[in-house]
């Protein structure tokens, strides 16, 4: 065992330099900045709590934190949901599965840059297919993304059409789910509903869990979709959030201070935040996760 | 009770389809709208298909900007970072599958702890180790890390390499491979479908990365697709035909792609989703 350390250490080598160097050092840099003044064009200068202090009182630092959790608390679940419920669809032995299974997929393999381009002509309140399309159906035809009480809805919407990869991931574990079991219950009377809650979801609950997590993290650095969104209502070239701000997500705020006002040290703190925070919503889902997530299944 | 199956099998199918056709409009606007003059885009009634088919968006995206160039820059750096990232993630994952080495108890673990650290957190201050070298405004911040091997593409090796059979390494190093040729003669070529997935990811991520190149890449002249595509929409809001032909023209490489390697990209997204 001892003497294969030296070729075990060698084939990992690009990993343990790349983590020294693109993980480890940055994290400690970053929580050190964090309590800096720092704008690049001089040396840090340690301020103590003074970021932090400062964050705690910007109401636009308050306003990113609310547009990314809305997002996140919003789309999480209906993504999940959404997902789970096509996917249960598809596992019903229909003809055609996989016409359907690439249909749903191809979405997701856009790049965002295009999908969000796309979705803001769709939405678009004057010449939008979705406003024509409702006013057709003699609906109301709202602003979508220039209405800052709708933007971020609209976000999420956009959102839904980009979830096949979570479509085939809960395709692929409902496929591995006995039929046996199925069959038992139903001898046994058991609806659908039982059905789902008591076999499919245990069966499947360590893939939700970790698609659960995933999905916040992702949610909680959302970045260019509403990038893009505000690029096109933003002719001055500054640093804006969208209608009323409505649209400005914490990672959208924290790269405005870092790399338009030059104010690295707030960033870091910002940085440091969001990372505190998804270290405890990470924590507390796995903690819970004691009570509903089934390993091994079946038993 | 047969025709309740029936009946629940319709409705099936009718979900189905109504919801796949919602998936696939956006895409035919997509294509319809490029197709259409910029007159007919913005006047109402709202048309579905053109009036007059007009090819000239995709030859006028050539005009408004750098296409070509915002291209190859992307495409290079693409194709040097699948080669990163095939170069580093399987070494990696072999070493803490194939090898009886101390380290390899802890490396797996770090791994997937870093795929929960956002982004954000390491941003800034490996943009100062790049400005130090004085490397932004160049690819090779956006190059470089792909050689370290990413958590996502180790993760999903391990679990390609772990359900290959040990047995085939055992009889490679009792003939005397030593684990370099194992590893070069044996397991990557039995890894091809798993290799064929990263690469395709990796060509996915980095083709429609935005912030990595937004941070690195300020010289118009080297902007990326996706760059040049948000500087178009900053400048030409309301020209949505020529927004969707250059969107059209972005996209294409990847469709194209899909459709030649579909079946590692649907086992690819299997193998990442599963965990343990």
């Amino acid at each position: 065992m001892r003497k294969n350390n030296f070729t075990g250490f060698a084939f990992a080598s690009p990993w343990i330099i790349g983590f020294l160097v693109f993980t480890l050092y940055p994290l400690g840099a970053s929580l050190y900045y964090g309590f800096t003044d720092f704008n690049v064009f001089q040396s840090p200068n340690f301020v103590g709590l003074d970021n932090y202090n400062e964050l705690m009182k910007d109401d636009l630092f308050w306003k990113s934190v609310r547009n990314t959790l809305y997002l996140t608390v919003i789309s999480t679940p209906l993504n999940l949901l959404f997902s789970l419920l096509t996917a249960m669809l598809l596992n019903s032995r229909i003809r055609g599965l996989s016409v359907y299974r690439t249909v749903y997929y191809i979405p997701t393999i856009i790049p965002l840059a295009a999908t969000s381009l796309l979705w803001m002509w769709i939405m678009n309140a004057q010449f939008g297919l979705l406003n024509a399309f409702l006013g057709w159906l003699g609906l109301p035809q709202p602003n979508w993304l220039a209405d800052p009480a709708l933007s971020k809805l609209s976000l999420i919407l956009m959102g839904l059409w980009s979830v096949g990869n979570i479509i085939i991931i809960f395709l692929a574990s409902l496929q591995e789910v006995p039929q046996s079991l199925y069959e038992s219950a139903s001898i046994d009377g058991a609806g659908m509903l039982r059905k789902f809650t008591n076999i499919t979801v245990p069966w499947i609950s360590p893939i939700i869990l970790f698609q659960l997590i995933m999905q916040i993290i992702n949610n909680l650095q959302y970045f260019t979709q509403a990038y893009f969104v505000v690029s096109s209502t933003n002719l001055n070239q500054g640093a804006s959030g969208g209608p009323e701000n409505s649209l400005l997500v914490y990672a959208m705020y924290l790269y405005h201070n870092a790399f338009q006002y030059f104010k690295m040290g707030k960033a870091s703190a910002m940085a440091w935040i969001l990372f505190v925070m998804a270290g405890i919503i990470t924590w507390v889902i796995f903690k819970s996760s004691k009570k509903w997530v089934t390993y091994g299944g079946g038993d | 009770m047969r025709s309740r199956v029936m009946m629940r099998k319709t409705g099936t199918h009718l979900i189905l389809f109504v919801l796949g056709l919602s998936f696939l409009a956006p895409f035919v606007w997509m294509l319809l709208t490029s197709l259409k003059s910029l007159e007919e885009i913005s006047s109402l009634p709202v048309t579905i298909f053109p009036k007059l088919v007009l090819w000239s968006n995709f030859s006028e995206v050539f005009n408004v900007i750098p296409f070509t160039d915002y291209f190859l820059n992307t495409l290079l750096i693409t194709l040097l970072s699948v080669v990163g990232q095939l170069f580093s993630a399987p070494l990696v994952a072999y070493s803490i599958t194939k090898i009886e080495w101390t380290g390899a108890r802890w490396i797996f673990p770090i791994v997937i702890a870093t795929m929960l650290i956002p982004y954000q957190v390491t941003m800034i201050p490996v943009y100062l180790i790049f400005q130090k070298m004085g490397l932004t405004g160049s690819i090779w911040p956006l190059v470089l890390p792909t050689f370290t091997g990413a958590p996502l593409y180790i993760f999903l090796l391990r679990q390609f390499f772990m359900a290959l059979p040990t047995s085939l390494i055992h009889a490679a190093k009792i003939d005397g491979a030593s684990d370099f040729r194992t590893y070069w003669n044996i397991v990557l070529p039995l890894s091809r479908p798993a290799l064929t997935s990263v690469a395709i990811f990796t060509f996915l991520y980095t083709w429609s990365d935005f912030l990595g190149p937004l941070l690195y890449i300020n010289d118009a002249a080297r902007y990326t697709l996706t760059l040049g595509l948000q500087a178009f929409l900053a400048e030409h809001y309301t020209e949505w035909g020529l927004l969707m032909a250059a969107s059209v023209m972005f996209t294409l490489p990847i469709v194209i792609m899909f459709f030649f390697a579909q079946k590692q990209f649907i086992e690819g997204i299997s193998l990442t989703g599963i965990k343990g």
